[in-house]
């Protein structure tokens, strides 16, 4: 099978996740559709590891896994605070910073 | 004795600043100190003038450097000194006549409370007049020539409470400022061209110079005279300027501001004999002045006004010989030293008069003073005598001359100018016997309640008719005493200068002298300045002597009513410069409403406008945010792909 069929689905898996990111105002779905994204980049990155026969794609990959693990739990206490006080998930509700 | 000169500055200057700075302390003494410090400056210029005798006419001159003003590479400029015998007669005139009005002034202003103020303005105008005829480079004599422009205005707008006046006082300040214009041209000309201008270079280099650039520098010279000596067409604010104390117009007419002008024209003889257009300027200015002061003259109600008129024309007789070349310089400058005294003299005696008559000025409202106020009169009479010209008199031997030199030109032009000077001698007879007539003799017009033919008299006289009926009196020794040493000169001055020629010697050596061709003798035009003199009086006579004269004026013939609004010189000035003046502010405010108020508003309305619509982009949702990332990488690598492919 030819590698590039996929970038292919990563591309369309990034686009759900940004499409999802705008549209949706659920901050977990939000969340999820960011970690979509991510993922999509990751499989993009290990594609371009596999084509270009070497193992940074790979090693990015993982650095990635890091980043979201740590920015999962950074997010998701933040979510469950906002919803503890406010009773809602929505994140056109959080509008204090708002003008 | 050189380093006398500077003092002959100091003196009144010391004056000035004593008197200005010194605060009311000096309110009790201020007139004596100003008094004394004008008559220091004449006393010192009567030593320098005796030790001058006392050297041959040709090294008469002294020069003086006080310090170098502004030394910057090439350019220097000094203030310096030059004391020869144009000079020498300028400060006799200036502080001699200058310390007689002083004391008049004395008497004058008892009553002003602002007296020390007075006498401090008096004094800062005989030191920047000196400073005029005594600097021996243009810029300094433009310094003196600026400060008489500020005493005058500071003088002439003395009474500030009353609005004329301080109306008057800019205008003379405003029309001076014209001319002085034309100074400050003609000297950066003089640098371009000599690359100095200090008179004895300048003067001596004129005739290396080319006619155009002479012509350029003369008539640029002729406006600034024009302005200070108030010659057609800068003459407006003369008659305006009566509305200072009479002591002033005494100064500003006699000694010192309108006399600059001739000088001006004398001192750069050499520039104008290279130049025979910007003569030709000169004389006409002359010629037209004199007819149009004396015409003025003979219309004026109002003394002061009627002898502003006068002096008007007799400076145009000066300005016409000045203009004439060596043949008239010296004639130019002795009917100066003579007009002098008698103007002085009488505008003296018009403030004796009005002192007596509660400030009064209209001759219509005199009459009959001459029992009152004998000093007066005979003061008033011998400078009246001496103005017309009447045989021996100052006015005489002096006006003669420039009637004579006037004809000497030769030619048709020299016909016109004799003509024209000596129908203004016919004039100057007609409107001076007018004002005596009507000032001393004849019936007494005063006192008596308004008839009721006259209901519309000006507020003026009604406010003055709150002092009650005026009592006429003669004035005090300190006012009575200078018009007496005045009226003495008048009677003398002239005949002492014709004695052997004795003026025409002295001033020679400096302004050059050559006598003309006269196409009559010199016999002819004095009959005929007589005959010409005892029609003039034989006129005012047959029109004021004879018959009553009304109390209030007649409409009179268009020219007389032209006359009377000065030959309508406020109207031309106002239909010709400030109307159109005022017409092109207007118009530029309407452009700066319309257009520059325009493009400024409008970028200012566009800009708002556009962020206005912008801000509502910023709806603060993140996600638009978001798409608007998005949006933006998109087409980023959108292009980079096309840029790629292609």
């Amino acid at each position: 099978m030819n590698p590039v069929n996929y970038l292919y689905l990563a591309a369309l898996l990034f686009t759900i996740g940004a499409a999802g990111v705008v549209i949706r105002r659920n901050a977990i779905v939000l969340f999820m559709c960011v970690e979509l994204m991510l993922n999509a980049c990751n499989l993009a990155f290990v594609t371009f590891s596999r084509l270009h026969g070497n193992l940074d794609g790979q090693i990015i990959a993982f650095f990635t896994m890091v980043v979201a693990a740590a920015e999962v739990v950074v997010g998701l206490a933040i979510i469950v605070t906002v919803f503890r006080s406010r009773h809602s998930a929505s994140v056109d509700d959080a509008s204090l910073m708002k003008l | 004795m050189e380093n006398l000169i500077g003092f002959l500055v100091a003196a009144p200057l010391l004056g000035a600043a004593l008197l200005l700075c010194g605060g009311r302390r000096l309110d009790g003494k201020g007139h004596y100190i100003g008094t004394l410090l004008a008559a220091a400056s004449f006393v010192i210029g009567a030593v320098l003038f005796a030790e001058m005798l006392g050297r041959g006419e040709h090294d008469r001159a002294l020069h003086s450097k006080v310090f170098s003003w502004i030394p910057v590479g090439g350019f220097r400029a000094d203030v310096a000194f030059q004391l020869d015998q144009l000079s020498m007669t300028f400060v006799l005139l200036i502080t001699g006549v200058g310390t007689l009005i002083h004391i008049y002034s004395i008497g004058y202003m008892e009553h002003d409370e602002r007296r020390r103020r007075f006498f401090g303005y008096l004094n800062l105008f005989l030191a920047a007049m000196l400073l005029l005829v005594l600097a021996d480079n243009y810029l300094l004599l433009y310094v003196g020539w600026e400060g008489v422009g500020l005493a005058s205005y500071l003088l002439i707008g003395f009474w500030q409470h009353k609005p004329s006046a301080a109306t008057a006082a800019k205008k003379a300040f405003i029309v001076n400022r014209v001319g002085d214009v034309g100074l400050s041209i003609a000297i950066m000309l003089m640098f371009t061209t000599f690359g100095t201008f200090t008179f004895a270079p300048v003067l001596t280099d004129a005739d290396h110079a080319s006619e155009g650039k002479l012509t350029a520098i003369g008539l640029m010279l002729l406006l600034a005279a024009c302005g200070k000596s108030a010659q057609v067409p800068l003459q407006s604010w003369l008659g305006d300027a009566m509305e200072g104390p009479t002591p002033v117009s005494a100064l500003i007419h006699a000694a010192t501001m309108v006399t600059a002008g001739v000088y001006l024209i004398t001192r750069s003889g050499p520039i104008f004999e290279g130049a025979p257009d910007a003569q030709a300027a000169v004389v006409t200015v002359g010629a037209v002045t004199l007819l149009f002061g004396a015409i003025v003259g003979c219309a004026k109600d109002d003394i002061k006004k009627a002898l502003a008129g006068s002096t008007m024309s007799q400076i145009g007789y000066m300005i016409l010989a000045a203009g004439l070349g060596p043949i008239g310089y010296v004639f130019a400058i002795m009917h100066l030293v003579t007009h002098g005294f008698f103007k002085a003299g009488l505008f003296l005696g018009a403030g004796s008069v009005m002192h007596a008559m509660n400030d009064e000025v209209d001759m219509r409202k005199y009459g009959g003073l001459r029992t009152y106020m004998p000093i007066t009169f005979v003061t008033f009479g011998l400078g009246y005598l001496a103005i017309i010209g009447f045989p021996g008199l100052s006015g005489f031997w002096s006006k003669d001359k420039i009637i004579e030199a006037a004809f000497a030109k030769g030619g048709t032009e020299g016909w016109i100018l004799g003509g024209a000077a000596l129908l203004g001698a016919a004039i100057t007879a007609y409107y001076m016997t007018r004002v005596m007539l009507l000032t001393f003799f004849g019936e007494k017009r005063w006192g008596t309640t308004p008839s009721p033919d006259e209901p519309s008299a000006e507020p003026a006289a009604e406010s003055a008719g709150a002092h009650a009926e005026p009592h006429p009196h003669e004035s005090p020794k300190s006012m009575t005493i200078p018009m007496i040493v005045l009226a003495v000169g008048s009677v003398f001055a002239g005949g002492l200068f014709s004695l052997n020629d004795a003026f025409l010697t002295w001033l020679e050596p400096v302004t050059g002298h050559s006598h003309g061709d006269s196409p009559l003798s010199a016999a002819a035009v004095t009959a005929g300045t007589m005959v010409v003199l005892a029609i003039g009086v034989a006129l005012a006579w047959a029109q004021y002597g004879r018959r009553p004269v009304p109390r209030t004026a007649p409409r009179g013939s268009l020219l007389t009513r032209a006359a009377r609004r000065d030959l309508l010189q406020d109207d031309f000035n106002h239909v010709a410069l400030v109307k159109p003046g005022q017409y092109l502010t207007r118009g530029l405010v309407y452009l700066d409403h319309k257009l520059v108020d325009g493009v400024v508003n409008g970028t200012a309305a566009s800009v708002g406008g556009l962020s206005g619509r912008l801000r509502r982009l910023q709806n603060g949702y993140a996600r638009t945010y978001a798409v608007s990332m998005f949006g933006g990488t998109a087409v980023l690598i959108a292009a980079t792909l096309l840029m790629r492919a292609v």
